[in-house]
């Protein structure tokens, strides 16, 4: 088990520097980083005393080298825009993220399972063949237009929810179904294809012919092995869900990381952009590395393996 | 990809604005007195000298005063936190302070503060990012307690503009013991509103400073309180001010202002900023030999655009068309100059002249307006010249027009709203990094103009340096850039050209 953590823990980190690296580049490679801070309005005096101010004439190589060496001993910089270190404003906004996001996976779990489980158990019904349907409208309807939909009909016209901000757990409600119906398909096709395998399996047969009731079959054998590769992705796709808040906290003005990765963005400031990015990364294996040990305690299989 | 999301945003907000004109707005929030404004970008720093962005001004008018007001209906000069200043000499100026005013946090404000704030702003500790607006001070001196004179590095005859809009006063004994880090948190001024609530990327409540020094050319503050809300989405701020979420929004789309026209309960109103658009042409071919560098292509290009059908389709109302390389309101700003008219016959006549009968191909670089682009593209079309458009970041674009990899680029500039030319055309035609005209003749009389302090000699100047730009054709002179705004009908606000809401002198009607 320590060996395996171990190993997972050097390949997280390689995955981060990667990550950082490429992340570093493309930035830089998309517009001179001065003339962003300084503004539209800056004028010539302005953009190179910024260059100067924030060590931006210096050779790419030595720039980035100096923010990994600050960010290893877990300094993250400064923030070009807002006078603040990238560690706070992180801080800050993780929790509205974060809170998003659990709140989208419970919603996306809480729909998926049963309909999957559903689904497998009459395959080819009505029933399927509406989780089906809602599958395909869930993968096709991009995010942000679905979020836009929900506002107008929950928040316009039927006025049963705020339109946007934090505030109160209603404000999460739209976002976090907005940004949870995303990850419903893929749970969903998985649950159902997961119970419809485990549901041919010898071990079920027998208990069927012990005569244990369907209930007890579903839901403390059939589900319990159904459901280990769902735990896997439903990890990967919170995972997705902290990278989707980006658009979801911008259409609900949430103050959250995602928000906060757009404007950074849209005005290269690159401390903020890197630290997402490195924070996004770390929070992604540890995810995996989490769902590993929860399959672990699932299956005992995997434990004793 | 968030340019990408933003198009596809747009394309879906005029079925939704048609969609949201079904539902009712709800009463605003004059019960309350508490007006909630929508912006989309978030009040990054309250230190408006830490920033450059317009939220932190919109911000800075509230929390503080500057030593000039500049009266935005009229462009006056009206004293604020100064009474009355003279220029000793074309490099020292005087000003007498008002007597009376506290911060905030009770300090009275007085000369200790005006100086340090003008020498630790301009000076290298201070953190200024925008570094024009204070780096034309070379320090300030305090006369008596109510007295200071303020040293430029060499006359600057905007010196008052630049006074009256970025450079607020700041307390010091409460800055030095704070430190901006904290200031932040609870920021201290003499302006009309006090912060009471910061809550980081979403919003920030200001409460009526009830001691707000009588005689200020913008009055006493009326509304009771204001929340300054981060919306990034435009969608989003159009559905908050139909269910009465908030109060006002500007800057709204064309499409989703027709949208909104006629809706009970909204005021949509379009105004003209200091804004203008313009196409800029490599002239001096900094990056080596173009069709542009052709004065005879340059006026072809301006004959071939059909600017008032642009205006009158793809811009908001209230746009109008320029002739000269600045804000026709700004000081020294000189009409008189050539005008080019539609004309694709005389286009074409120009361009075989030129040597291009059957016209040429070349890119222009585009940050934004990608709609105006494309109508540009195809009016050059009609003349046979073939515009392919490369869109990308500010910086970007601004980047390639600097290394002379950019031939032809379509910029908007707002002159950071100081109403003079030295603002505008100054900044383009002076050499800097900027000039791709490389006109010694302008640059020589553009610098005339901004350090000569005889008003008429400075319009004598800058009106020989406007007529021959004009003559050149380097620019494509565009329109000016009117905002929407669309706000509660029970509030009474009147929109200024200054591209700044003025909610301190707004009320309930």
């Amino acid at each position: 088990m320590l060996a395996f953590l171990t190993r997972r823990l050097i390949l997280a980190a390689l995955v981060a520097f990667t990550v950082s690296l490429i992340s570093f580049v493309l930035l830089r490679a998309s517009g001179d980083v001065a003339v962003a801070i300084a503004g539209e309005g800056a004028m010539e005096a302005d953009i190179i005393a910024i260059r100067i101010q924030y060590g931006l004439d210096r050779p790419l190589p030595i720039q980035y080298l100096d923010w990994l060496g600050s960010a290893v001993s877990g300094d993250l910089g400064m923030s070009v825009f807002f006078n603040a270190p990238v560690a706070s404003l992180l801080a800050e906004r993780l929790p509205v993220t974060m809170s998003l996001g659990a709140l989208a996976l419970l919603f996306s779990v809480a729909l998926s399972i049963p309909l999957g489980v559903a689904a497998a158990l009459r395959p080819n019904s009505l029933i399927d063949q509406f989780a089906m349907w809602l599958a395909v409208v869930g993968q096709a309807m991009p995010s942000f237009w679905f979020a836009l939909i929900l506002m107008l009909v929950l928040g316009v016209w039927w006025r049963l929810l705020p339109i946007s901000g934090t505030g109160s757990f209603a404000h999460y409600i739209m976002p976090a179904i907005a940004l949870g119906y995303y990850a419903t398909p893929a749970i969903m096709r998985l649950t159902r294809a997961g119970m419809i395998d485990v549901l041919q399996s010898d071990y079920i047969r027998t208990a069927r012919a012990k005569g244990l009731s369907q209930r007890k079959i579903l839901f403390k054998h059939a589900l319990r092995n159904a459901v280990i590769p769902v735990v896997a992705l439903a990890a990967v796709q919170f995972g997705f869900m902290l990278s989707g808040s980006i658009v979801i906290e911008s259409i609900f003005a949430l103050p959250g990381v995602g928000q906060l990765a757009w404007i950074s963005l849209q005005r290269s400031d690159f401390t903020v952009v890197q630290g997402i990015v490195l924070m996004l990364s770390v929070i992604y294996i540890g995810l995996a590395v989490l769902a590993d040990l929860f399959n672990a305690w699932l299956d005992p299989r995997i434990r004793v393996g | 990809m968030p340019i990408q999301i933003k198009t596809a945003l747009r394309a879906s907000a005029l079925t939704l604005a048609a969609a949201l004109a079904a539902a009712t707005p709800a009463a605003a929030d004059k019960a309350n007195d508490t007006l909630t404004v929508a912006l989309d970008l978030e009040v990054e720093s309250v230190i408006p000298y830490h920033s450059t962005s317009r939220m932190s001004l919109i911000s800075g008018k509230l929390l503080y005063d500057t030593l000039v007001w500049t009266d935005p209906f009229t462009g006056e000069h009206q004293p604020m936190l100064a009474t009355e200043w003279t220029w000793v000499d074309s490099k020292t100026l005087e000003l007498t302070l008002r007597e009376g005013v506290t911060f905030h946090n009770g300090e009275p404000f007085d000369a200790e503060d005006a100086a340090w704030t003008l020498n630790y702003f301009s000076g290298p500790d201070g953190g200024t990012k925008g570094r024009s607006s204070v780096d034309w001070i070379d320090h300030a001196e305090i006369v008596a307690p109510n007295k200071i004179r303020l040293m430029l590095k060499a006359p600057f005859p905007a010196a008052l503009e630049f006074l009256s809009s970025p450079l607020p006063m700041f307390p010091k004994d409460y800055f030095e013991e704070v430190g901006a880090e904290k200031f932040e948190n609870a920021p201290v001024g003499t302006g009309p509103y006090k912060a009471i609530e910061i809550v980081k990327g979403e919003q920030i409540t200001y409460e009526t400073n009830a001691d707000y020094f009588e005689g200020s050319p913008r009055g006493k503050p009326q509304i009771g309180k204001l929340v300054l809300r981060t919306i990034p989405d435009l969608n989003t701020q159009i559905a908050e001010l139909m269910t009465g979420g908030v109060e006002w929004a500007w800057r709204i789309g064309k499409d989703e202002a027709e949208g909104m026209r006629g809706m009970p309960g909204l005021t949509v109103v379009d105004a003209e900023t200091m804004r203008v658009g313009y196409l800029t042409m490599n002239a001096a071919g900094t990056g080596g030999e173009t069709p542009f560098t052709s004065k005879l292509v340059r006026q072809a290009i301006i004959h071939a655009i059909n600017r008032q059908s642009i205006v009158d389709n793809l811009v908001p109302p209230g746009a109008r068309i320029i002739n000269s390389a600045c804000f026709p309101a700004q000081f020294g700003c000189e009409q008189d100059v050539t005008a080019y008219e539609y004309d694709p016959e005389k286009a074409k006549a120009l361009l075989a002249e030129a040597g291009y009968p059957d016209g040429f191909e070349f890119s222009m670089d585009v940050y934004r307006d990608r709609p105006v682009a494309e109508a540009v593209a195809g009016d050059l079309a009609k003349v046979g010249i073939v515009m392919n458009i490369n869109f990308g970041k500010y910086a970007a674009v601004r980047d390639a027009l600097r290394s002379g990899d950019s031939t032809v680029a379509f910029l908007t500039w707002g002159s950071n709203s100081i109403n003079d030319v030295s603002a505008s055309t100054s900044n383009f035609f002076k050499g800097g990094a900027d000039d791709t005209y490389k006109d010694e003749e302008v640059s020589a009389w553009l610098e005339e103009g901004d350090t000569t302090v005889d008003p008429e000699a400075r319009k004598a100047a800058y009106s020989k340096a406007l007529k021959k730009i004009a003559d050149e054709a380097y620019w494509v002179p565009l329109w000016t850039y009117p905002y929407t705004y669309a706000f509660s009908d029970e509030l009474d606000f009147t929109p200024t050209s200054d591209e700044m809401p003025h909610f301190a002198m707004t009320g309930w009607k």
